[in-house]
């Protein structure tokens, strides 16, 4: 059962209550199955509808959708072995990021991602996948096993952004971020990373310097989120909206702008509406991507990423 | 008009702000409310002279300080900002970018060239403050990107004195990316065995200090610098409470390890050109 529903999926998700109350009649007669099948039809087109317009905000929310599948939803459905290893050797253990050795099709990975909670307690625990400094240098152990070990890192990237807290700023936020893009940039093995959430600014980067940048098509990806761009910029929270829409933080915004290599489509409703078929279109995807970065050497690698890197950005030269 | 035949009925620019003294005459110290007289700040560098408080240098007379008369040769300064969003807020960002350039006198965010330091060749880039807020666009990626590129292709050193709140809105996702950008580029400097010193001045925080900022074989800061990551006013509303005294400042860092030193203006050069000649100079043979 959906506990957690958007205004926007409101109407779908009550007709659809509607429709599982209608079959838990029984027996059913033929009028009521009629209806049955009516309602569906409806649901459905009231779903595609819905999904057909979506505002960059309304985006910006299913991003966030408490429902949504997260870093170990995926690393359930699209791994196996996995064993999940903590610690940064120099303070703690930051739960608001995962990361683990596991198999992907067979294949050692490291994996890493930004961890929300699903319920209040987690959430707590896991600091709303807000990463402290531990968070990215566990991260960046991670990746440096990886590379010693000769093996692909994938991450996921779902996260507000690093956590603006007096502690996190006590044990270096800033520099703990810098590290692990510096040590993306010369990593010798094939980084993926997917934005399966919220991509939220240097948090976010601070796990998505790669050789391709995917992005699940209701994910964001932003260098600020709208409610900060909104707060500064308009000094309105009613602003938020249009603040989603200025920022092209969507997947479609971000492809055109060269940053993302790839839009993973999602089911329609959502990843969260059906958490396996979304799992399996990202599997391929994968499978696609990492496939073509194992067959360059570490030296072309590299070189294909610092390009990659090099470029980004849009200026003129008189 | 000088301000004492001002009309009293006239109010005076900024009336609602304590610390603002009708220019002209005096500057008053942010620091310590001394009123200096004009020209005594710029003599010393923008550094108070009662109480040694650091007010901002703009870029150009922070590379007449640190560099020898004349040796400076700017890089990248035909590199403009474009508006690939389109953005416009309560103002156009295309309009914004006008009145940066009119009212800070600097092309961007950013100003980079070569030049000589106590004769040394360095390659020095300096942040501009006045120009929104110091923040990093695609040109002040770009124009990093080459200075660290001169750098390797020169075999010097490279300097970058930070002075920003983070990266650019207005650029959207290009300005989070110039963060991975200027940090290829200076790894790749960085591994020819070229020192990379990060001198961070008031304030560097958000996307410069999460990147090359924070990357620097060494770390000077100025005193009373703020240097973190999120600003404290975002940290105050999450936390709900008033931050400590001296939270994110030079001291703080340099007490919580982040910095190598704290370096007062006056010292700046001298410090530079001492370490670089620790880090570069072959060793002297010892007398027999």
């Amino acid at each position: 059962m959906n506990t957690a529903v958007l205004d926007f999926e409101r109407d779908v998700v009550e007709l659809e209550e509607k429709i599982e109350a209608l079959k838990q009649l029984a027996p059913v007669g033929q009028d009521v199955a009629a209806e049955i099948v009516r309602l569906e039809a409806r649901a459905a087109q009231l779903l595609r509808q819905t999904f057909a317009e979506l505002s960059p905000w309304q985006v910006v929310q299913l991003s966030r959708h408490p429902a949504r599948p997260y870093t170990l939803d995926y690393v359930e459905l699209l791994l196996t072995d996995f064993v999940e290893l903590r610690g940064d050797r120099l303070y703690g253990d930051d739960p608001a990021i995962v990361g683990g050795l596991g198999r992907f099709e067979g294949r050692p990975v490291v994996l890493l991602g930004h961890q929300k909670g699903r319920s209040t307690r987690d959430n707590v625990r896991r600091n709303f996948g807000m990463p402290r400094p531990e968070g990215y240098r566990k991260a960046k152990r991670l990746m440096e096993l990886a590379a010693r070990f000769g093996r692909p890192v994938i991450t996921f990237i779902d996260t507000p952004g690093a956590y603006p807290g007096l502690d996190a700023e006590e044990r270096g936020q800033a520099e703990a971020i810098a590290r692990n893009l510096e040590l993306m940039a010369q990593l010798p093995v094939p980084i993926l990373s997917v934005v399966i959430g919220e991509g939220g600014s240097g948090g976010a980067l601070a796990l998505g310097v790669a050789d391709r940048i995917l992005m699940l098509e209701h994910a964001v990806y932003s260098v600020i989120s709208p409610e900060g761009c909104a707060s500064i910029l308009w000094k309105d929270s009613a602003a938020v909206p249009r603040a989603a829409e200025v920022l092209r933080l969507r997947a479609a915004d971000l492809l055109r702008l060269e940053v993302a290599d790839e839009v993973v489509a999602e089911p329609l409703g959502g990843a969260h509406r059906a958490p396996r078929e979304m799992a399996v279109t990202l599997g391929a995807a994968l499978r696609r991507q990492l496939g073509a970065l194992l067959a360059l050497t570490p030296a072309a690698l590299l070189e294909q990423r610092y390009d990659k890197y090099r470029r980004i950005g849009a200026w003129l030269e008189r | 008009m000088n301000w004492w035949q001002r009309d009293p009925n006239e109010p005076a620019a900024g009336a609602d702000d304590k610390k603002s003294v009708p220019s002209g005459v005096f500057t008053q110290c942010d620091g310590c409310g001394e009123a200096l007289v004009d020209g005594e700040l710029q003599q010393q560098h923008g550094v108070c002279p009662a109480c040694g408080h650091h007010h901002y240098l703009a870029a150009r007379r922070r590379v007449e300080l640190l560099l020898d008369p004349g040796s400076f040769v700017e890089l990248g300064g035909a590199i403009e900002p474009l508006d690939p969003l389109a953005f416009e807020d309560t103002k156009r960002y295309q309009d914004r970018l006008r009145a940066a350039r009119q009212g800070s006198g600097y092309s961007e965010a950013v100003l980079v060239g070569l030049g000589r330091l106590e004769g040394r060749a360095v390659a020095l880039g300096v942040l501009v403050f006045e120009f929104i807020g110091g923040s990093m666009g695609s040109v002040m990626g770009e124009r990093l990107a080459r200075l660290f590129e001169a750098a390797a292709a020169q075999g010097c050193p490279a300097i970058v004195c930070s002075a920003s709140g983070g990266a650019r809105m207005q650029e959207g996702i290009l300005s989070l990316m110039q963060m991975a950008k200027t940090t290829a580029v200076l790894a790749r400097m960085k591994r020819r065995g070229l020192p990379f010193v990060s001198v961070l001045c008031h304030p560097t925080t958000g996307g410069v200090a999460a990147s090359f900022a924070m990357l620097g074989d060494l770390h000077l800061a100025e005193p009373g610098a703020l240097i973190g990551f999120a600003g404290p006013r975002v940290i105050e509303q999450t936390i709900r409470q008033t931050l400590p005294e001296g939270f994110q400042r030079a001291e703080f860092l340099l007490e919580h390890g982040m910095i190598d030193a704290i370096v007062p203006r006056r010292e700046l050069r001298a410090t530079l050109a001492r370490l670089l000649g620790l880090l570069l100079d072959p060793p002297v043979e010892p007398a027999a």
